[in-house]
């Protein structure tokens, strides 16, 4: 009797032994919109979307594109038709089943919520149809081969219909999708605290019970804090900490080049402002290229970190013509063609985010420029009125940057293209128009990359924009979180990563 | 009594008008199109027209503040365009944490300024009253933002004594409150120490000369006694009265220190909203900061007629 | 008008304590610091062109963040510029911040006291309406504001400054006007048949002048902190042009790897801030009559 009483005691001792509740709290730069990912427009709402809603599909680092809710896809000869096959088992945090008709009516909001910013990412879809009750038929008006990469963003991020009709664009307030956590709470430039969906299908791979996003936007007291265990990671390490973290035995340093870039968009046709020489004459705009060390850029700003640019992709990227690599300075070369303008000195307005590093950025390419003669004024503004002026076209040139998306579209089409909706240069050239049009619709890897080559040809004689570099993502993690893969993407993803044990 | 509050408040009235009117105004005039930088970075033209129409942006601007008195008086101060949560909300969350971050500050400054303001007076023309005078103005020049970095330099980085950063409601972890909110509420609550040393000091001595402390010394009452009971009780009241009008600069204060400290309070709240040019938060913020500012001040004057005989004399 | 009567009439008490208030000045220790701290400062920024210190602009790809040595005494920033001569020429922009906008506070501020104060009724009734209103914003608010709208630079700065720290004045006019309207002389200046203006000018603003001054003098303090604060912010000086608020604004970023780029600035504030405190504290203590 006592041994059975012993061992009863045994195992309700070992069963009331207390679980540690593993929370991981990750420190963000800033505090992230509305949570709705239809009408989201922040870099940090992704972050929390990552482990908030699951996407029809997701990328690999290598920026290639892997299931995640649908599970299989093909496109239909004339690639106007793309045909998904959708996880089944998959549900809710509201209970609701995911299933083609859930894909369906997210698609549909995507294109049709009043409030949607996702408008043009799914422009091309004309209609969805459900063949099946785990497959959906999307019809485009036009063959686009960037619609896959948009799938695999905010666009393709599906929420429960039931949550999104009750709620409407106030589906925010509470956001309910489908991913590894669901929402708890969300204090205004606090906190979001998400916590463990237990009925994810993929649910053993997440380890959290709960995770947290602080938005510390200033970057030495995110590091104070993760140093000090008030965080487990943090997004978005300044570059200039990246040494001392690495040296440091309690914390782990992760990176990877993002997908987006960095550079002077130079005024060659929007209005008045463009009749300029440097807006009109592309051999000043080489001088200015040409006058720029981007390496000692990279090390004296970045410390290294980042990576040197010259084309809308990374030199990293599939995408990158190679032909075309990051030039080194010239400065002699930059006279040259300045004599050949028929300048010695020449002044220059360039607009700036008056933000310190962009600050830093520009001074370094002041002095840098004004060697080759280039005598630079800096004209520091707001973003909200930069962003203005330079859609109004009220600039010369305006260092500005872009986040970046996965496919190489996204990076050029509506900045270099006659009736681009983010050509704030307005610089127009029916073969680029050509070349781009036709790789958007291709669905043929080669054939576009040939066509980007050639794209990128024409726009390093032209520049119209001056890329400078690309930011890495860096994140800062302390010891015991183990597991995390870098993407250039810069999404924190929680898929076996955990603490170590 | 009644009268003279109903006076003051009348005319509060019309200065809230103008002060929300002059904001609105300022606000509508700042460069930047709040449609376009809400629409976000890919500037999709439909979402820029929908922003537009739902919040009249391209209204002629007296029309735009007639939708924002009608929603005022409906108690519906507006939504932020950024995160679409409804004004009110967003204040009645905010305004608590900073308002406790000020308690504290005029705690440590009374604390702190209050001593330091008796002592001086008692000890008038010493080396004591120079140093204090010095020392509390001090407190008043140390530009708060560099006092608050200096001391996360300090106390976080390098001592990892206090957080850097961050907020916790008293209401859910007291200790943790505590230690979130020591360092802005010490770097907010040392200028404030000045200027209250300073009153202190004057009401004091002002009280000092008069006939009932003479009294008190020649009544024999030892001189501890007659400082504390008998002077500072009849300072402490124009002080506090004077503090009151003190509560604009806290919130002035607040807004740095909030910033730097990553506080989730009113300044931070409202900072962030002049840069993003989200109208409804700034216009509702100032709005309640306004409201707030004259009701204090009305409150201290009405203290301050109650409390001095003289002027009660003349009601 | 006679000049007979008008030199019959008693000139408001201002010229009698002005030596006495000198006097006064002169024996306050704490004054004369702060004159000496103010006038430090003034002369490193009239002297700035002429000091052999190196070109606060001039960048150094291999000097970046060092710390202080012989070849940069307070060391050299995220650029690689010298610390040290970017402070002199910094001290420039927030001295002259400071005091072009209190300046201007002064020179907008004080007539619409006058004015109000003077002519009363409904004229008064707009005006304090409309100070009233401006000083019910937190003033920290109210430039921010203002820069925004105006644009990020050093003169925008100053002119957001000016316009927040206006009500002041009109407000610490309008009472001195009111103390003063009433007084014998003003009667008598009145009866005699002396312009509003002439009025105005001859008896009302001496006596206005000593609290304003006082007043302006700590103006000034709050004017160089406010200046640094915008910058702070991003929206005063902009870089490369050197200010303390803004240096603060950077070294903020880079707090532990190079610490000494946020002393100095800070120090530099606190100091010249103080400097005007104890002039202006001593100014009251010498200029306030009650005070024997």
């Amino acid at each position: 009797m006592s041994r059975i009483l012993l061992a009863a005691l045994l195992a309700g001792s070992a069963l009331a032994s207390p679980v540690v509740a593993a929370d991981l709290r990750i420190g963000l730069q800033e505090d992230p919109d509305v949570l709705d990912p239809d009408q989201s427009r922040t870099f940090v709402g992704r972050i929390v979307y990552t482990s908030l809603c699951d996407k029809l599909v997701d990328i690999t680092p290598e920026l290639k594109i892997i299931p995640q809710l649908a599970t299989a896809w093909s496109w239909s000869d004339d690639g106007k038709v793309l045909t998904m096959d959708l996880r089944e088992g998959v549900v809710f945090h509201d209970g609701t089943p995911f299933n083609a008709e859930a894909a369906k009516a997210n698609i549909e909001r995507s294109k049709n919520l009043p409030e949607s910013r996702r408008k043009s990412e799914v422009k091309s879809v004309e209609s969805v149809a459900v063949s099946g009750a785990y497959q959906v038929k999307i019809s485009l008006s036009a063959p686009d081969a960037t619609l896959l990469a948009q799938l695999a963003d905010r666009s393709g991020m599906m929420v429960s219909p039931t949550a999104a009709e009750a709620a409407g664009a106030d589906f925010g307030a509470k956001p309910v999708c489908s991913g590894p956590y669901k929402f708890v709470e969300r204090v205004a430039q606090d906190r979001i605290v998400l916590e463990k969906f237990a009925d994810h299908w993929n649910a053993d791979a997440y380890h959290f019970d709960k995770v947290s996003f602080l938005p510390i936007p200033d970057t030495t007291v995110r590091l104070a804090n993760l140093r000090s265990g008030d965080l487990d990671m943090l997004e978005r390490l300044a570059a200039t900490d990246a040494a001392s973290v690495k040296s440091d035995a309690k914390l782990n340093y992760a990176e990877a080049v993002g997908i987006g870039y960095q550079g002077i968009t130079v005024n060659v046709g929007n209005g008045e402002r463009a009749k300029n020489p440097f807006g009109e004459d592309a051999r000043l705009r080489q001088a200015f290229s040409l006058a720029v060390d981007r390496e000692a850029l990279n090390q004296v700003v970045f410390e290294g970190a980042f990576a040197p640019g010259n084309q809308p992709y990374p030199p990293n990227s599939p995408w990158y013509n190679s032909e075309l690599p990051v030039p080194p300075r010239d400065l002699e070369k930059a006279k040259a063609l300045m004599k050949e303008a028929g300048y010695e000195t020449f002044d220059l307005e360039v607009q700036v985010a008056n933000n310190p590093v962009q600050t830093q950025v520009m001074q370094v390419v002041q002095a840098m420029v004004a060697e080759a003669g280039f005598k630079v004024s800096l004209k520091s503004m707001e973003f909200a009125s930069l962003l203005q002026d330079q859609t109004a076209g009220n600039y010369q040139a305006s260092q500005v940057g872009w986040s970046g998306r996965v496919d190489p579209d996204g990076n050029l089409h509506q900045f270099v293209t006659c009736k681009g909706g983010i050509n704030d240069s307005k610089y127009c050239k029916p073969e680029i128009d050509k070349l781009l049009d036709a790789a958007r619709v291709s669905t043929n890897e080669e054939e576009r990359k040939a066509k980007y080559d050639a794209a990128s040809k024409i726009l390093a004689e032209d520049l119209p924009l001056i890329y400078l570099y690309h930011q890495t993502w860096i994140w800062a993690l302390d010891k015991k979180v183990e597991g995390f893969v870098p993407y250039p993407d810069g999404m924190i993803r929680l898929a076996d990563v955990m603490f170590k044990s | 009594m009644l009268s003279y509050i109903i006076r003051r408040l009348a005319i509060a009235v019309p200065t809230l008008i103008l002060v929300s009117i002059f904001v609105f105004t300022l606000q509508k005039l700042l460069p930047g199109d709040p449609a376009l930088i809400m629409a976000g970075e890919d500037r999709d033209p439909a979402a820029i027209e929908f922003v537009r129409e739902k919040y009249h942006l391209s209204e002629p601007i007296p029309v735009q503040y007639f939708y924002w008195v009608k929603g005022v008086l409906q108690g519906d101060l507006g939504v932020s365009l950024r995160t679409s949560q409804p004004v009110l909300g967003l204040i009645a969350h905010k305004l608590p944490v900073t308002i406790q971050l000020a308690i504290m500050a005029l705690v440590i400054a009374f604390v702190i300024g209050v001593p330091a303001g008796i002592l001086s007076a008692v000890k008038k023309g010493t080396v004591i009253d120079y140093a204090a005078n010095i020392v509390a103005l001090s407190g008043l020049s140390v530009p708060n933002f560099w006092l608050g970095i200096m001391l996360i330099l300090l106390v976080s980085v390098n001592l990892g004594w206090l957080p850097a950063s961050g907020y916790e409601s008293p209401f859910v972890d007291p200790l943790r409150s505590l230690e979130t909110m020591i360092m802005p509420a010490f770097v907010l609550g040392t200028s404030l120490a000045a200027t209250l040393m300073r009153h202190t000091r004057s009401a004091m001595l002002g009280v000092m000369k008069a006939d009932y402390v003479r009294t008190a010394r020649a009544k024999g009452v030892r001189e501890l006694a007659v400082i504390l009971k008998h002077a500072f009780r009849n300072a402490l009241l124009p002080v506090v009265t004077l503090s009151a009008l003190l509560f604009g600069e806290l919130l002035g204060g607040a807004v740095l220190t909030e910033q730097i400290f990553t506080i989730p309070g009113f300044g931070k709240l409202i900072v962030d909203a002049v840069f993003t040019r989200d109208y409804a938060v700034v216009q509702g913020v100032i709005l309640c900061a306004a409201a707030g500012v004259i009701l204090v001040n009305l409150v201290a004057d009405v203290l301050y007629f109650l409390v001095n005989p003289r002027m009660r004399a003349t009601l | 008008m006679s000049a007979i009567t008008e030199a019959a009439l008693p000139v408001a008490g201002a010229q009698r304590s002005g030596s006495r208030a000198w006097k006064k000045l002169k024996a306050n220790r704490s004054a004369l610091v702060g004159f000496v701290m103010v006038a430090f400062f003034v002369a490193v920024a009239l002297l700035a062109p002429v000091l052999p210190i190196d070109d606060p602009a001039a960048t150094s790809w291999s000097a970046v963040r060092k710390a202080p040595s012989l070849a940069h005494l307070m060391g050299t920033d995220e650029i690689g510029r010298d610390v040290f001569s970017r402070m002199i020429w910094g001290a420039r922009a927030s001295l002259i911040a400071g005091v072009i906008s209190v300046v201007m506070a002064v020179a907008l501020g004080v007539p619409f006291g006058l004015i109000a104060g003077y002519f009363g009724g409904w004229i008064d009734q707009v005006i304090s309406r409309v100070t009233d209103a401006m000083l019910a914003m937190p003033f920290l608010i109210l430039a921010i504001a203002l820069a925004a709208f105006l644009g990020p630079s050093l003169t925008n700065a100053m002119i957001a400054i000016g316009l927040s720290a206006m009500p002041i004045f009109i407000r610490l006019t309008r009472g001195q006007v009111l103390s003063v309207k009433t007084e014998d002389y003003v009667e008598g200046a009145r009866a005699v048949g002396l312009t509003d203006f002439a009025i105005i000018l001859r008896y009302i603003l001496p006596n206005v002048f000593a609290p304003v001054l006082v007043q302006a003098t700590l103006t000034i303090a709050t004017a160089i902190i406010l200046e640094a604060a915008l910058s702070f912010l991003g929206l005063g000086q902009q870089p490369p042009a050197p200010s303390w608020g803004s240096m603060l604004n950077v070294a903020k970023n880079f707090l532990t790897q190079a610490p000494w780029m946020a002393w100095w600035p800070g120090a530099a504030i606190f100091l010249v801030v103080l400097g005007f405190n104890l002039l202006g504290d001593g100014l009251r203590d010498a200029l306030d009559p009650r005070e024997t």
